[in-house]
């Protein structure tokens, strides 16, 4: 697909939104693992999908640390359809964890109503027993032969599983910030991700669920 | 070098206000700006095109006399703002003027880079010994031993060399000359003048009224004589043993290299910033 | 990839959008030293300057990267230049020469919790009154603080506009958070953005007198090395430049210097309201922390609180004026500070003992959160 034709997205999608995609008022996703999981590459494909794609508002966070490889990162983007004034979590929705120490670190704001998202491999003991565990890093290794692109299949479970931002979008701004050459592979594992989602999670979902999955 | 007339020497100083000069009388500052001048002139340079900077001390007072751009900034940071203006229009000569202290203590870190960026700047160190504006404190110059008026009982720091310091950190040219040989200085200054390349002169200048008078080497005469007494042609100097040495130090030319300038470079990295982003636009 | 154009919505981070917003103000100078959290626009504009044919050099520490800034300036360059409070510390010296000498440049500070090393990547305002008074000797300041990835580049542009108007140095004070962060943000497309260029001299080079100023007590600036032959100096001097101590000449000089600001407050003084109308409760606050009471004023007038906002943009010279307004007929008022109250003085001051004036400061290298503004209130109605 050529750039310019997505690039011409914004404008076209934030006309489609109100059919489309359903009302959200501040939803806060945080998405840890340890560095190098690529977490700051995820964080920004899904804020600039939500964002520039699917035309709402969006703020992004990411932690600043030594921990460039290894220990504990995050990234956390806000998403809404009204201007964000706080642009911090303060009642995380959504928690991506892709590892055990990051799966303890930030779990400690999640309430019961949030969505917990963890690696079912590299997350042995999940913060809550609601937890969906879905194996990114395995799918990434076995069927893609990538293990890098775990961020990439976790990202096509989140949109998935809880619509904070459209798949459609999700693809759009991730080929725009991929490298030359990866772009067949980052949709698979986007499009594998979801379909992980579609047939492995639980299909119940949290008492208060931050958007109706009816999409799917 | 032909002589230069007063009335041409007089085109390049500002009389209007500035005379005479804040230095004490016997001050190897005024042999300096002499020579500056002097050479300036000679060069054939358009005195628009000019831009004196110094830092602070008596060193920094030089550039007020002389009608040319003259930027007097603050103590050790005339490199600072010579790499900012020469950066900002190349087109410029930008010569600096500071001294011992102000070139090699509080403005160290700026010489050592700027000889090693090797941007094409001129930089004449006035080097008297001792902190000879504030009442002759002890430099990182100031020989070992000698008295300052904070090293009443001997100074007891070895001391840089500013000149192999400078041709260490990568200086393109670097040549010591003194206000006692006079000839030879306006020749060392236009030589830099004409070096592309960070280019330096070290130029001892006696401070009688300070550095002389702590450590009792008489009149502003008397020190003079010492240059006189004590310089060696560089050519010389290189055929002399150790011992010989002692004592004594070079004069002329130390080191005159060719190596790419900054400025060489950087014409490089926007052609290949340019190139790069006309690329990403097709 | 295709080029973004300028005038589509981004996602971009503060320190991106500084960048971005000195170039759209046509800065053509940076000199730099790398430090956290100010890194990125060093970063960026090694990037896009040498793309456009401009000078861009990392400097050996943060005194030297001022220095080269107003070398440049004085020949005619726009010069910026960014860092955090350590290296703001070592500029202050050069922040003086720019005021004395009246050298337009801009300083963007993004500030970390201090003092010292601090909390590199921590978010604190600690460095308030220090881009006011970090200079010795007295001297007029303007300081302006962005509070979002937008404001970012709306206010680089003003500083540069500033610095150019004005004949002086502006300090752009950002903080970790807006820093950071990124937003969705529509710069406005070339072209759309108003840029003011220093006022040059009209007369002849004969008769240039580099601080001989007309009624607007702004003097033109001659770039150096075009004719203009003048001197610059550090010392207290005359209208044409040359060192002086005689109190004729030295009084005059000092009351331009300040004058040429306090004539201009109106211009200066930048704020936004939240609310204002009908609030009884005011807070005021900048920078992140502005974000935070955002946050508290919707949160609270959902609960029944009559809460309002005032958010200072412009912090030096302090916006008298605007806050003495807000101020006025409140109920109480708290001002919110990654610090222990360093504007909070100021409002105290301007309010004169008319209404409740809190400090609620907090110095624990995280963020002021919004409940815990409400708690305060709560605790204070």
């Amino acid at each position: 697909m050529s750039p310019a034709k997505k690039s011409g997205a914004p404008a076209s999608a934030k006309k489609a939104a109100p059919k489309t995609l359903p009302a959200m008022n501040r939803l806060e996703v945080r998405l840890a693992g340890s560095g190098g999981q690529g977490l700051l590459l995820a964080g920004l494909v899904l804020a600039e999908a939500a964002g520039l794609y699917d035309g709402r508002e969006v703020a992004m966070v990411q932690s600043y640390g030594p921990e460039a490889r290894g220990g504990a990162s995050k990234a956390e983007v806000i998403v809404s359809d009204r201007p964000i004034d706080y642009p911090l979590c303060s009642k995380v929705d959504l928690l991506l964890a892709l590892n055990q120490e990051a799966a303890d670190t930030y779990a400690w704001d999640v309430d019961p109503s949030s969505w917990v998202v963890v690696d079912a491999d590299l997350v042995e003991h999940p913060p809550t027993s609601r937890a969906v565990a879905l194996p990114f890093t395995a799918t990434a290794r076995d069927k893609l032969k990538k293990i890098m692109v775990a961020n990439v299949v976790a990202l096509g479970a989140i949109s998935q599983l809880t619509g904070v931002a459209s798949l459609k979008s999700l693809e759009k701004a991730l080929l725009a910030r991929v490298p030359k050459g990866t772009e067949a592979l980052n949709r698979k594992a986007l499009s594998l991700g979801a379909k992980l989602a579609r047939e492995q999670a639980v299909k119940e979902k949290p008492a208060q669920a931050v958007l109706s999955a009816a999409d799917f | 070098m032909p002589p230069v007339h007063r009335s041409v020497v007089y085109e390049w100083l500002r009389h209007d206000k500035k005379f005479p000069h804040v230095w004490c009388p016997g001050c190897g500052l005024g042999v300096l700006l002499g020579s500056l001048v002097r050479t300036l002139v000679n060069s054939g340079l358009d005195k628009n095109r000019v831009v004196l900077v110094s830092g602070i001390g008596c060193s920094g007072r030089l550039p007020v006399y002389v009608d040319v751009g003259s930027v007097h900034t603050t103590h050790g940071r005339a490199l600072t703002f010579a790499t900012g203006i020469k950066l900002a229009n190349p087109d410029l000569t930008v010569i600096t003027v500071m001294g011992d202290g102000d070139a090699t203590a509080i403005g160290g870190n700026h010489l050592i880079h700027a000889a090693r960026r090797n941007l094409d700047l001129n930089a004449i160190i006035v080097n008297n010994l001792n902190y000879g504006m504030t009442g002759g404190q002890y430099s990182p110059t100031t020989p070992m031993g000698a008295k300052a008026t904070t090293a009443r009982y001997g100074h007891i720091e070895p001391s840089f060399d500013i000149s192999a310091l400078s041709a260490t950190a990568g200086a393109a040219f670097v040549a010591r000359s003194t206000v006692y040989h006079v000839t030879q200085l306006d020749k060392m200054l236009s030589l830099m003048l004409q070096k592309r390349g960070f280019s330096l002169v070290e130029v001892l200048s006696p401070c009688h009224t300070n550095f002389g008078r702590q450590n009792k080497l008489g009149s502003q005469v008397d020190m003079m004589k010492t240059y006189k007494r004590d310089a060696v042609r560089q050519e010389r100097w290189e055929k002399m043993s150790q011992e010989e040495r002692e004592g004594r130090f070079s004069i002329g030319v130390l080191v005159d290299r060719d190596h790419p300038t900054y400025l060489d470079h950087y014409a490089e990295v926007c052609q290949r910033a340019a190139r790069l982003r006309e690329e990403a636009k097709s | 990839m295709a080029k973004t154009p300028v005038n589509r919505a981004r996602l971009l981070q503060g320190n991106e959008a500084i960048a971005l917003g000195a170039l759209a103000a046509g800065c053509d100078f940076f000199a730099g030293y790398p430090i956290t959290p100010a890194s990125e626009i060093t970063e960026i504009m090694s990037r896009e300057l040498p793309a456009l044919g401009h000078p861009f050099i990392q400097m050996e520490d943060e005194i030297a990267s001022i220095g080269c800034c107003l070398g440049a300036s004085l020949a005619g360059r726009k010069a910026m230049t960014a860092t955090s409070g350590p290296g703001f510390s070592l500029m202050q010296e050069n922040l003086g020469y720019a005021c004395i000498a009246e050298i337009p440049t801009v300083i963007v500070n993004v500030m970390r919790a201090g003092p010292s090393t601090g909390m590199p990547t921590n978010p604190g305002q600690g460095d308030v009154q220090q881009a006011r008074w970090g200079t010795h000797g007295d001297h007029p300041a303007i300081v302006l603080c962005p509070a979002s990835v937008g404001e970012c580049f709306e206010v680089a542009v003003q500083c540069f506009n500033f610095a150019e108007r004005f004949r002086t140095p502006v300090v752009l004070l950002s903080d970790e958070v807006v820093a950071h962060m990124r937003e969705k943000v529509t710069l406005p497309a070339e072209g759309q953005v108003e840029v003011i260029n220093r006022p040059r001299p009209l007369e002849p080079p004969d008769w240039y007198k580099p601080y001989k100023a007309d009624g607007s007590q702004i003097p033109r600036l001659a770039d150096l090395g075009q004719g203009y032959r003048y001197h610059v100096t550090g010392l207290v001097h005359d209208e044409r430049g040359f060192p002086t101590r005689r109190a004729d000449e030295v009084e005059p000089f000092y009351a331009r210097l300040f004058n040429k600001i306090s004539r201009n407050f109106t211009m200066l003084e930048m704020v936004k309201g939240v609310a204002l109308e009908d609030a009884e409760i005011l807070i005021i606050a900048y920078g992140c922390t502005a974000r935070s009471a955002q946050a508290a004023v919707r949160l609270g007038r959902e609960r029944g609180l009559k809460l309002g906002l005032l958010q200072l943009i412009s912090l030096w010279p302090f916006p008298r004026r605007p806050v003495e307004e807000a101020l006025a007929g409140k109920k109480l008022c708290l001002v919110p500070e990654l610090n222990m109250g360093q504007i909070s003085r100021e409002v105290k001051r301007v309010n004169n003992g008319r209404t409740q004036v809190h400090r609620h400061s907090k110095m624990d290298g995280s963020m002021i959160t919004p409940e815990e503004l409400l708690a305060r209130l709560r605790v204070l109605s």
